[in-house]
């Protein structure tokens, strides 16, 4: 008997805690996502009305602006092109290191491993505003640029998209070799003998061996990077220029400059369809793959 | 001999990368001079600046404070989760809770920050509470972001779990209370600090959902930073990153020191 009761307040108490602190939040977005938008303070009208008889007051139109403005569109595909490429350069410097790393001895493994995750641990904005001292006109890197005679006058390295893919890539590097290396590391390294042995060659050995055996590490961490990247707000805001506009951007002046609450609740139900489902489908796809490929 | 030649220059420029701009923010916060970029000397003035600058040293106090509350609140709850989830059978709507106890790890922080802030606005037209947003609405904030984070390490290191200690203890008389209270948390108490560590770093190094959630008298480290920086560079700025870099990457090297404890 008494166990049942602990079993009850061990999962009720942060069920209590998730349900009113985290879904009834998601939930109050939907609401005011399909609200009537109106001046005044809360800038919407109720979706239940009262005074003449019982009336549901709902709208799709907030999607309806969003969908039909290419300001919105425009800014959903520059985030998601951005976190594709971020990804993708993530994906090239992580990977040979990860792979690296997993192929050392065990001592050195270890060490090296919580040299690449410490960085992560310190400060996410102080990391982004490092890179803004280095891209600085008179940074760091313009020195270098300079005196090895590359360029003759400083170049504008910030305050554009590449210096915003620098530090996305900078930053979230960590979340894509801790997986891969997770991967890589029960790899049997005997396959690559083997496949040397076999007479592959290196780049043979690489694509047919080492490569379909690492796709689940690869997945992962491709996740990790992409999904946070397509919401990101504060990188493109210190390093980023006016050049293009992101959909984290979008949402928060939508919200504290324009103050049009279901204009912003709707933009923000509409990146997590807009997220989820391109990743559900991947998803499908992949256990699809990998159950013809029996990985 | 050649690939691994390839093998340590890989590994040397990937850690180059990862450290130069630390260092180069480090060597830049004992600049002399009031413009970051022009060196003038050696100094330790902007360190001074920094103690004396009572709005960092605010902020400060307030962050290290939401932030220990709330990793301490996210630890309880999520090491709850984690036991609930691989312990406990019944769970009434099971994936609704592993989806309430897994969605916030993936969620972007900007949609976390708005539900909250709507939520929070919502809940005070109804009960009259909270009337202003500060430290309490920071605090439930990022223990409900928090939590998720503590329940999939604590999850992880009981699905390693030897379940034989459990049932040898019960066998010998123990009851559950006694099983959990006597065997189980302290076997898993290194991963149980390490999840208090890593709730505490993500709570402290919070911006967005803190901005939305912030009100009167709760500006926190992030966003006093943030204000600073935006739009330009701060030499007190750079002193303070040197410190906080330092501190929270010895705080980085303990979480492995717990995290890594169980598996020998």
């Amino acid at each position: 008997m008494k166990n049942k009761l602990f079993e009850k307040y061990f999962v009720f108490s942060p069920y209590f805690w998730l349900v009113l602190f985290f879904f009834i939040p998601l939930a109050i977005i939907f609401k005011i996502s399909i609200s009537v938008s109106e001046w005044g303070m809360p800038p919407y009208q109720d979706i239940f009305l009262f005074d003449n008889g019982f009336k549901i007051n709902t709208t799709f139109e907030n999607y309806v602006y969003i969908f039909s403005d290419y300001y919105y569109i425009g800014s959903f595909v520059n985030s998601l092109i951005l976190a594709l490429i971020s990804t993708f350069f993530c994906l090239l410097i992580g990977f040979p290191l990860a792979f690296y790393i997993a192929t050392s001895n065990i001592r050195l493994r270890n060490i090296l491993l919580v040299l690449v995750v410490i960085p992560f641990w310190s400060s996410f904005l102080l990391r982004v505003y490092a890179w803004k001292i280095i891209l600085q006109n008179n940074g760091i890197l313009n020195v270098i640029l300079l005196n090895l005679g590359i360029t003759s006058e400083p170049l504008q390295l910030l305050y554009n998209q590449y210096a915003v893919i620098m530090g996305i890539v900078y930053t979230y590097l960590p979340l894509m070799i801790l997986p891969l290396y997770g991967y890589l590391n029960k790899f049997d390294l005997n396959l690559i003998e083997a496949s040397k042995d076999l007479g592959l060659n290196r780049i043979k050995t690489f694509f047919k061996v080492i490569l379909p055996l690492s796709v689940p590490g690869i997945v992962a961490g491709s996740l990790l990077v992409f999904i946070p990247v397509v919401g990101e707000f504060i990188i493109p805001e210190m390093l980023g220029g006016s050049d293009r506009l992101y959909y984290g951007k979008i949402l928060w002046e939508e919200f504290f400059v324009n103050r049009n609450w279901p204009g912003a609740s709707a933009l923000a139900l509409s990146g997590i369809i807009i997220l989820v489902l391109p990743i559900v489908i991947f998803q499908i796809l992949y256990s699809r793959w990998s159950q013809k490929n029996e990985i | 001999m050649k690939s691994s030649l390839i093998k340590s220059t890989v590994i040397f420029l990937g850690l180059f990368f990862l450290y130069f701009p630390i260092l180069v923010l480090i060597f830049y916060s004992f600049n002399e001079n009031k413009r970051v970029m022009v060196w003038k000397g050696f100094s330790l003035r902007w360190y001074n600046e920094l103690f004396n600058n009572e709005q960092i040293i605010e902020a400060f106090i307030i962050s290290i404070k939401i932030a220990a509350l709330s990793a301490t609140f996210a630890t309880i709850l999520g090491v709850m989760i984690g036991y609930s989830l691989v312990r406990i059978r019944k769970i009434p709507f099971k994936s609704f809770y592993i989806f309430l106890s897994s969605t916030p790890l993936v969620l972007p922080e900007l949609i976390l920050g708005l539900s909250m802030l709507l939520f929070f606005i919502s809940l005070n037209n109804v009960i009259g509470f909270p009337s202003s947003r500060g430290q309490l609405t920071i605090f439930i904030s990022h223990v409900t972001f928090c939590i998720a984070f503590v329940a999939i390490i604590i999850q992880a290191r009981l699905t390693d779990f030897n379940k034989n200690i459990e049932e040898a203890a019960m066998d010998l008389g123990y009851n559950y209370t006694k099983v959990l209270y006597k065997i189980t948390l302290p076997i898993i108490l290194p991963s149980i600090i390490a999840g208090w560590l890593l709730a505490f770093t993500i709570s402290l190094d919070d911006l967005v959902v803190a901005s939305f959630t912030t009100g009167p008298g709760a500006n926190t480290l992030p966003i006093v930073v943030f204000s600073k920086v935006r739009l330009g560079l701060s030499p007190e700025v750079n002193a303070l990153s040197a410190i906080l870099m330092f501190a929270l990457i010895i705080i980085g090297l303990f979480y492995f020191y717990f995290n890594k404890k169980f598996k020998h």
